[in-house]
Parts: C-alpha cells; structure tokens; sequence
C-alpha cells in the first residue's frame, strides 16, 4: 500500500488549532519519567474528574506532555493560555487549579514558582531564572505536544524535514547540508556527522545500517531518556533521513531497558508512523523503503560504545573490538554503518528544513548549536536544560542552575560522566564547548553535569567514578582491566586512611598507563576523573595520606558524628543505630560512644533538630 | 506464559534475536533458569554455553529465582553525592544480603542499579515498579517493614 505524501503528512483541523492557536484552552501535565515518578498520572486523572464536575471537559484540553526539564519542581502543570507554571501540584491542588484559575481566571499563587533569591513569584515560565539563558531548540517539542499523538508533532512541522529530503533533494546533497551545519556527535566525542555518513555513503557493500545510540549509561544523565520520552519523532526522523542519505533500509533503535517509558514511547512512534507510511515501503511515493527496529539494551555500560553495541545486537558479548575498520566500513554484521547519537539525529531534520545556516548560527566557532545538559547532584534547580554551545559553567550552574544547595560553597563539576573531569571553581568561566572542556581536562560527554559542594570529598568522587568504569570494564584489555582495579585498591587505601606516600604519584603512572594501553573509550577515558581530581585537589589527597583526614568529612573511615546541644533527647537516632553506640536518657542530651559506632550515619539521617554533625 | 510460546516469537536459529529471546524470558519468568538456557540454546542453534557467556556478560539477567518484592538502589552519580551508599549499606545490614543477592526466606531481591535518571528526585529506591525518591537511610528502613507485610 502506498499513501501519498498529502495523505502522510495531514493533520485534522482540529488538532491543528489545538497546536498553533494562542487562545486555544490547555493544562499541560508533565510525563516524563521525573514527574511520573512523583505521581503526575493521578494528576491528570483529577484534571479530568474536576473537569467533568463543571462540564468543561469539551472545552479545556488535558493533555500529557514531554518533560519541561524543571524536574526539581515536579509533577509540574502549565495553564494555557498564559503559561502559568505550577510547581510540585498534588492531586489535592486540582480543584484549585480548575475553580480559580480556569473557572474564575485567579492565578493559584501558592503554586507558583517563586524565586529563592528575590521571592519573586514568576506568572509563566519565561519569567523564571532556570528558562531566561537557556534555549529550547532540539527541545522545542517537550512540554509542548501529546508524544503518543504523531497528530501533535505534525502539526509542528514534524516529517516536513524528510518529506524535503527525500521528495527535493539527492542524498549527497543530503550529506552536503549536515556537514555544512557543522553538527557534531553529541554522544562524547564529537565527531563530524556529515563525515560519518559520506564515509558509509561511499563505502562498498550492501545492505547498509543505520543506528540510533540511545544507550544513555553515564549514570546521572538523562538527555536522550528525557528528549525520546517528550518528542520520539524527532529522533525517528533524524534516523530515518540518516537512512536515506546513506542508502539504509534498515535501522535500529539501541535503548537501555532502564527506561521503559522511552522505549514504550518509540515503540508507539514506530507504530504511528508505519501507519502512515512514514516508515516502510515507498515513503512519500519516492520509492524510499526503510524501516526501524527496537532493540534492548541489557545493563552493560560499555555498550555505549559503538563497536561493543554492535556486536550487542548481533547477540554476543558487548565488547568493543579495535577501528578501523570503522563501522562506516565494517560494521553491523560486517556490512557499512552509520551510528549515532539520539540527540544528534534530533537536529537533523531542524536542519535539514531551516537549512545548515541557520544551524551554523548558533553557537561558537567549532561548536555549533546548542546542546541539552541533565544538571544534577547538590545543585537548587536539578533538571534538564539546554544552552548554546559557548555558554560558561558559571551561567548554567549559578543562573539556571540557581546555584548550591543549602547554602553551600560550590565545589566542583564533573562534565561528562565517569569519562569526564572534575572541575573546581576556576574554572567555572570556562565556556561549553567540545576544545575548552578537553583543554581543562574533561570533556563534553553526552551531557552529564553533577555538581559538587564541600560535602563532597574529591577521592571519594574519584572513587566513585572508578569504581563504576572497573565494574563496567569488559576486561579485554588488560590496562583497563588490570589497571583500573590496581588504581581502585589504592583510593580505597587512600580513603581508609592507610595511604602512602607515593600513592598520588603512583595513581598517576597507572592512570596514563590505562589511558593509553585500552582500545576504546571506556578505559582511554575511565582514568579523567582521578587524574583531575588530583590536578584540581591534590590537598586533599595529601590529607588523606599524610595527616589522615578527610577535609569534606565524606570518607567512612576518616570521620566521627558528635551529637551537639541541639539535641532535646528525642531518642530516635538511639532507636535508629545499628551498633548500640549511642547513650542517653529520654529528654537528655544524648552522646555517641565513638568506639562501637561504625559510623553507618543512620543517626544523622534519622535526627529532625539537626543536632548530630559529622567531623 | 511457557518458553515455547515465547520462542514461537521468533524466528529460528536468528543469533540476532538471542538478547532479545533472553530478555523476553526472563521478564516472564522472573529469571535464565538452566533449563531455559538448554531451550534456547536448541532454538538458536547456539550453545548452552555461549549462551551463557553472553547471558553473564550483562548484569541485567539472573540466573537465580528472584525474591517476592525486588529492591533497587540507585548508585548514580546524584544519587551518590547526596548519599545513597549509607542506604544500600543500611539495606545490607538489615537484609543481611549483600547487592545482586535474595534473602533467605525469598522476601527480598537487593540489587543496586547504575542510574534510573529520575536525579531530581535522589535519592532513589525502586521497590518493584514503584518510585521512592528523596530517601534516607531512615526513610529506606520504612520500606522494609511496609512491603515486608504486604500480602500478595
């Protein structure tokens, strides 16, 4: 069956002024995986309901939307028109919501965003300190359209970049236009896309592959989970155009198992779209045939890794094997592929329809674009925005990010995820972009940013991140198997106390040895996160070794709890300890008997006056 | 729902499909039991054994019947700097298993998970597909009792 391009790409009338008329009635409720999370399924059901009750519900839309990165203020509900943002609604906020401002056109204040800095309540979103630097480009449909309905995202333009491409243009020109644009992965590396793909377009042999990597493994990153489970299409038409331009009839979606609601979303999207004759055979009458499957990921982070998720699909171990042959040459059963990222083949179809110069404007000179960051860890506003490329640390921490939690003195960033770099304060002028993070010793990453303060100790960090890559080492090369456990029993030392002298310098040796003795990315890069933390903090080892210390109190073995006069002897933290090692009567100051306390914190994280501190 | 009608599914002695087959089985079954690994490894014309080596090389397949509630630790990056390791040492200490083991009495699977990617909401536990975010170790401990109780 054919269905022409008219017939493809129409949308009903109705959802049509539903998108793009300003006057049109809307509740947007968030269902990302964040917001989900803190029950925004209830919510919509009440929207409804309360609806219902006054006999509204033809004339107000309810509609479950993609993530509006503000996930710290989840379940988060926008009120259209106006754009009224209100933060953490609980279902018991829904008759206000609906009597006052829908029924009475009362803003519910209590719900709105209110500034920490200046108590400024924000009336929309626009107005509020985390969307005023950032812009929403690759993410212009999250928090906008229904992403079960391919209605919604059509009526956005959606598929108009592959109609161009495939009904106006030869797939060389196709090329021509990405690598115009200057767009680079956005998986870590940043290598030319146009390259990648003229590379698969010339090499010999049929069939070709195409790949869209969405194994988003570095843990606290959430851009393509966010992006896939907001505005699916987007990347199922990237893929799509990838597969055109390098003459593939078949590609693959590779998305972790960890994110059921994505995959639950793209395989809605696939669906809708074969309906359409999207996918499939003769797409747009051209005599385009391609179609996309979905396949698992099963837990293994290395599999991010594009030779090692090949090699996934095709139901062996996920090792990574040495390039070239690159996949553009030899790659899905031995045959020329083309991989990447979610977020990359996103921008494709933007570009292809607002052309490479629009594309090629935004940004910096050798980073074009914007680029999606999930900013987490000890920060006020955790969530996922997205900035120009050129953008300083200092304006997505402090400005959109609204800064430290608690009060607290910033610390460090890790850029990048356990293959990025932990970087302190001096640097935070530093702007985004793929050379100025590699010259400070990180790197873009897939988006990763965890912000530490001085609760965070810089070995335990290190530790941390080296733990992960030395589970996550497929052992194939020795270096990174080897290696990577030597350099983890020497911050384990470290951070027990027992560390010597020699211990940073030793560190060091062995991380340039697992740099440069490991075929792929995982072990070239699991070391950065030790290797900067001592550039950056290399005190703070010392204390460690020398005086046995831990400056941020963070490392079990280096720290005691102390109960202050704060305590009004409620005995729960008694209750709460596993060792019996704290005293005191009802009502009494209590104290902690530092010689059977295993400082577990159970303590600490039980007390309600704030009364126990760690030193 | 039997492995026969699972392997119906798919096509015969396709390698390709063997992680996916796998994975089928296993959120049917709750876990890769031996035998399981015998069927598939005549369906797939792969053998048992290297079956098992590409089973063992992911940590998301299990090879022993899991516990009645399943509890999942996030030891992502947000999670860890706003202190996750002291809830999965509490949940060892009470459980008295370490992670990726059940409890004796097959009440509880402990497993610690790399990220879900819900960080606002760290730190996580997930006890079988419900989200707990923003814990503690005090607020972990509750779960314990009120899943521990819970019929069915």
């Amino acid at each position: 069956m054919t269905v022409s391009a008219y017939e493809s790409l129409a949308v009903p009338d109705e959802v049509r002024d539903a998108i793009s008329n300003q006057a049109h009635k809307w509740i947007a409720v968030c269902m990302g995986t964040g917001c989900t999370s803190s029950a925004s399924a209830e919510l919509r059901r009440a929207l409804r309901e309360e609806l219902d009750k006054h006999n509204m519900n033809g004339q107000v839309e309810v509609r479950r939307t993609g993530c509006f990165g503000f996930c710290e203020q989840g379940p988060i509900v926008v009120v259209y028109p106006g754009e009224t943002f209100y933060t953490r609604v609980k279902p018991s906020d829904v008759k206000a919501i609906i009597e006052e401002h829908i029924l009475r056109g009362r803003l519910v204040e209590r719900l709105l965003y209110r500034d920490p800095a200046t108590n400024a309540i924000a009336e929309s979103w626009h107005k509020m300190g985390f969307y005023a630097k950032q812009k929403r480009i690759v993410l212009h449909n999250c928090g906008i359209i229904d992403p079960e309905n391919i209605d919604h995202f059509l009526a956005r333009d959606g598929y108009q970049g592959l109609h161009k491409a495939v009904t106006k243009m030869t797939p060389e020109k196709v090329i021509e236009v990405v690598s115009k644009s200057g767009l680079r992965g956005r998986g870590g590396a940043g290598f030319p896309t146009g390259r990648k793909w003229a590379a698969a377009r010339q090499a010999p042999g049929t069939p070709k592959y195409v790949i869209c990597n969405a194994d988003e493994g570095d843990p606290g990153a959430f851009m393509n989970r966010s992006l896939l489970e907001g505005d699916p299409h987007c990347m199922l038409e990237g893929l799509t155009i990838a597969g055109y331009a390098v003459g593939a009839k078949r590609g693959f979606v590779y998305v972790r198992a960890e994110y059921p609601l994505a995959v639950e979303r793209i395989e809605k999207a696939i669906q809708a779209s074969r309906e359409r004759g999207l996918l499939g055979k003769n797409i747009f009458g051209s005599g385009f045939v391609f179609d996309i499957e979905i396949r698992l990921g099963a837990g293994a982070f290395v599999c991010g890794e594009e030779t090692a998720l090949m090699q996934s699909i095709e139901g062996r171990r996920g090792m990574p094997r040495p390039r070239p042959p690159y996949p553009a040459e030899k790659g899905l059963w031995g045959q020329p592929t083309t991989i990447n990222n979610v977020e990359t083949l996103a921008w494709v179809p933007l570009i292809i329809r607002n052309g490479w110069e629009w594309y090629a404007a935004i940004g910096t000179e050798t980073s074009k674009g914007s680029k999606t960051f999930a900013l987490t860890g000890n920060i006020n506003n955790t969530g996922l925005v997205e900035v120009p490329m050129g953008t300083t640390l200092r304006e997505l921490i402090f400005d959109i990010g609204g800064g430290i939690r608690d009060n607290k003195q910033f610390k460090a960033v890790q850029v990048g995820g356990p293959s990025g770099g932990c970087l302190p304060a001096e640097h935070l002028d530093t702007p985004i972009d793929y050379e100025s993070l590699q010259a400070a010793g990180s790197m873009m990453g897939s988006g990763g940013m965890v912000v530490m303060d001085e609760r965070n100790c810089a070995v335990d960090i290190a530790h941390y991140f080296l733990s992960f890559t030395q589970a996550e080492s497929c052992g194939k090369c020795p270096p990174c198997r080897a290696g990577t456990k030597r350099m983890l029993e020497i911050l384990e030392r470290i951070k027990a106390g027992q560390g010597k002298p020699d211990d940073v310098d030793h560190l060091e040796k062995l991380a340039h040895t697992v740099k440069n003795g490991s075929l792929c990315g995982l072990g070239q890069t699991a070391p950065n996160p030790v290797l900067t933390t001592i550039r950056y903090f290399r005190d703070e080892y010392l204390a460690h070794i020398a005086e046995h210390r831990c400056p941020a109190a963070a490392c079990q073995a280096l720290i005691t709890y102390e109960i202050t006069g704060a305590c009004n002897g409620c005995t729960l933290c008694a209750r709460m300890c596993p060792s019996n090692a704290i005293i005191g009567e009802t009502k009494q100051k209590h104290t902690i008997d530092t010689k059977a306390c295993i400082r577990c914190g159970a303590c600490y994280d039980s007390c309600n006056y704030n009364a126990i501190i760690v030193h | 729902m039997s492995l026969t009608e699972i392997l119906e599914k798919y096509p015969k002695g396709d390698r390709g499909f063997l992680i996916p087959i796998l994975q089928e089985v296993q959120e049917v079954h709750g876990y890769v039991s031996p035998d399981a690994v015998d069927e598939i490894s005549a369906f797939t014309e792969v053998s048992s054994g290297e079956i098992f080596g590409v089973a063992s090389f992911y940590t998301a397949f299990r090879f022993t019947k899991p516990g009645k509630h399943t509890i999942k630790v996030c030891r992502g990056t947000a999670c860890h700097v706003r202190g996750s390791s002291r809830i999965l040492e509490m949940m060892e200490r009470e459980l008295k298993v370490k992670a990726g083991e059940t409890t004796a009495d097959e009440l509880f699977s402990l497993e610690r998970i790399a990220c879900f990617g819900c960080c606002a909401l760290a730190p996580v536990v997930v006890v079988d597909k419900d989200v707990h975010g923003r814990m503690s170790s005090t607020k972990a401990r509750r779960l314990l009792t009120q899943y521990g109780s819970r019929e069915g």
